[in-house]
């Protein structure tokens, strides 16, 4: 039997749709980094270095094979000025709409990159990671220029200026895309082997499939277009099987469906286009011991590492027991 | 165009999906010209807005349909009650909150269901703490009050929110909706409530359950 691969040359590999030694295991770990260092979660994501320190003890931890470079969501809005509401038992998240009104669209411009202590923490955390670690995957994280005005803006004020002012729509749109593709590509200069897309919006449980072929698909093309790596699309638990064709065609190298998804039927819709990236009910997985966006805080310790034994266990190629 | 459907409750889903608000209250006005306002809301409106929520939850519509069709539904709705009295004066209270989170779009939807389906509903707004939903509860006295969470940890503390309910004198029915209870259909038994939606007409249904059919 040939030596064990790095994670890094088994996720490789998997992009390249041949068979790794086994299937990687990408257990996207955010707040439990907190727990590994001791910390309160509001400290913790304020700090690079904390959060570099718990992604790597994470990985000590259960042996997966992938860092979370990018663990906070609401960072994108907080580099914009949005308000963040932190709590104790769970992720941050998106507080009072950044733009009460949507006129302020007009005159509203992306922050700055440079300087921007927020952006510098992401870049900090994956420049550690990639300076302490040898041969794992560090993956970044924006959310979609799509999906941000949801934080933006809240919800419904989204879906309105979507259907009633198509102008500021686009204008918004616009910025995002330079805020993204900017954040995107600092994050690979440090160090990010890829990054992870974050767009639930485009899922067909928030926006019809016309709508994704028409805007969402277009706006994750032009962006990925100008993302100097790969990209891994991801609709948090929203789902995607009736754009999944579509979403090959945006230059993404790997989706990460959601867990009501059937994984044959999405590998078998874009298989030797797309690597699939598989999609536990995190919070179903509460109460094992049998994707909501992430994994709870709430999720015990044992429960992970069930997981990265049932991986290193059944996941090993050829995977010939699944067959009959 | 006019929709000529043999079926008006199909002619009115159809309205509502299309974002149609014309033939939307065309159809309204028509049923509630045959069967009085009410029961043009039980006939026509619930029954559309039920079809269209199951269409969500199997996945043949998304959020942005559902929630366009909810909001033509509660203006056609509310636009054809009578303007003499104040809206929904007397109904047994109703009351609706985002606990501690901070996204409203499921509160809004099921508002928009309630309405258009004739309820009234008061709204304590989004990111409400369990002791403030417990003292609210208290003075105003609700026979039902949903609770929507977006985040795990929030859906998790509606077990101190049923724990503070049950210490009133009046402790209204608790429903519960959301992310985290649609990913766990078991969560709303573990956390106390009395019953979870998964979707906006859902509320339709549980709210009548427990006001055993008054509006």
């Amino acid at each position: 039997m040939s030596a064990a691969m790095t994670s890094l040359e088994r996720v490789l590999t998997a992009l390249r749709h041949a068979e790794p030694d086994q299937v990687p295991l990408f257990l996207l770990l955010t707040v439990h980094g907190a727990r590994e260092v001791g910390m309160e979660l509001e400290p913790y994501f304020g700090d690079a270095h904390s959060i570099a320190e718990g992604q790597l003890r994470l990985r000590e931890k259960y042996g997966h094979d992938c860092l979370v470079g990018a663990p906070n969501a609401t960072a994108d809005v907080e580099a914009w000025g949005g308000e963040v509401v932190y709590r104790a038992d769970g992720p941050p998240n998106a507080g009072e709409p950044l733009l009460a009104d949507v006129e302020t669209i007009r005159t509203l411009e992306p922050p700055r990159i440079d300087g921007n202590p927020v952006v510098a923490r992401s870049v900090r955390v994956i420049e550690e990671l990639a300076a302490r670690s040898r041969g794992v995957p560090i993956i970044g994280g924006v959310v979609s220029p799509f999906s941000l005005p949801i934080m933006q803006l809240g919800f419904e004020k989204y879906l309105l200026l979507m259907s009633e002012r198509p102008d500021l729509f686009e204008r918004l749109i616009a910025l995002n895309e330079e805020y993204c593709v900017a954040v995107a590509n600092a994050q690979l200069a440090a160090g990010a082997t890829a990054i992870g897309y974050a767009d639930p919006m485009s899922s067909t449980t928030c926006v019809p499939p016309e709508t994704y072929r028409a805007v969402g698909s277009a706006i994750a093309a032009r962006t990925l277009a100008r993302i100097r790596g790969g990209v891994s699309i991801n609709f948090a638990s929203g789902r995607c099987a009736a754009i999944i064709d579509m979403v090959a065609a945006t230059g993404a190298v790997a989706v990460q469906v959601g867990s009501e998804e059937d994984l044959a039927e999405a590998k078998a819709a874009v298989r030797g286009r797309l690597a699939i990236i598989g999609n536990l009910n995190g919070i179903r997985m509460r109460r094992w011991p049998d994707g909501h966006g992430e994994i709870p805080l709430q999720v015990p310790d044992e429960t992970l590492h069930a997981i990265a034994d049932a991986a290193r266990r059944w996941g090993r190629y050829p995977i010939d027991w699944a067959a009959g | 165009m006019s929709t000529q459907l043999a079926d008006p409750g199909r002619a009115f889903e159809l309205a509502l999906l299309s974002t149609d608000d014309v033939a939307a209250r065309r159809e309204f006005s028509a049923a509630a010209q045959r069967e009085g306002t009410y029961a043009a809301m039980d006939s026509l409106v619930v029954p559309a807005l039920q079809r269209i929520g199951e269409a969500w939850e199997a996945g043949d519509l998304a959020l942005a349909q559902l929630y366009l069709a909810g909001r033509i539904a509660e203006e056609v709705v509310t636009a054809a009650l009578p303007a003499t009295r104040p809206f929904f004066a007397g109904a047994p209270p109703i009351a609706i909150a985002v606990l501690e989170d901070h996204h409203v779009l499921g509160k809004r939807l099921v508002l928009s269901a309630l309405r258009a389906a004739g309820y009234g509903v008061t709204d304590y707004g989004r990111g409400i703490s369990v002791a403030d939903l417990v003292a609210r509860c208290a003075a105003d006295r609700p026979r039902v009050l949903l609770v929507s969470t977006l985040m795990l940890p929030s859906a998790l503390r509606v077990r101190d929110l049923a724990a503070g309910l049950t210490r009133l004198d009046q402790r209204p029915a608790l429903v519960v909706g959301g992310a985290p209870f649609r990913l766990d259909p078991e969560l709303w038994r573990e956390v106390g409530a009395d019953a979870g939606g998964r979707n906006s007409a859902d509320a339709i249904e549980l709210v009548r359950r427990f006001l055993g059919g008054a509006r």
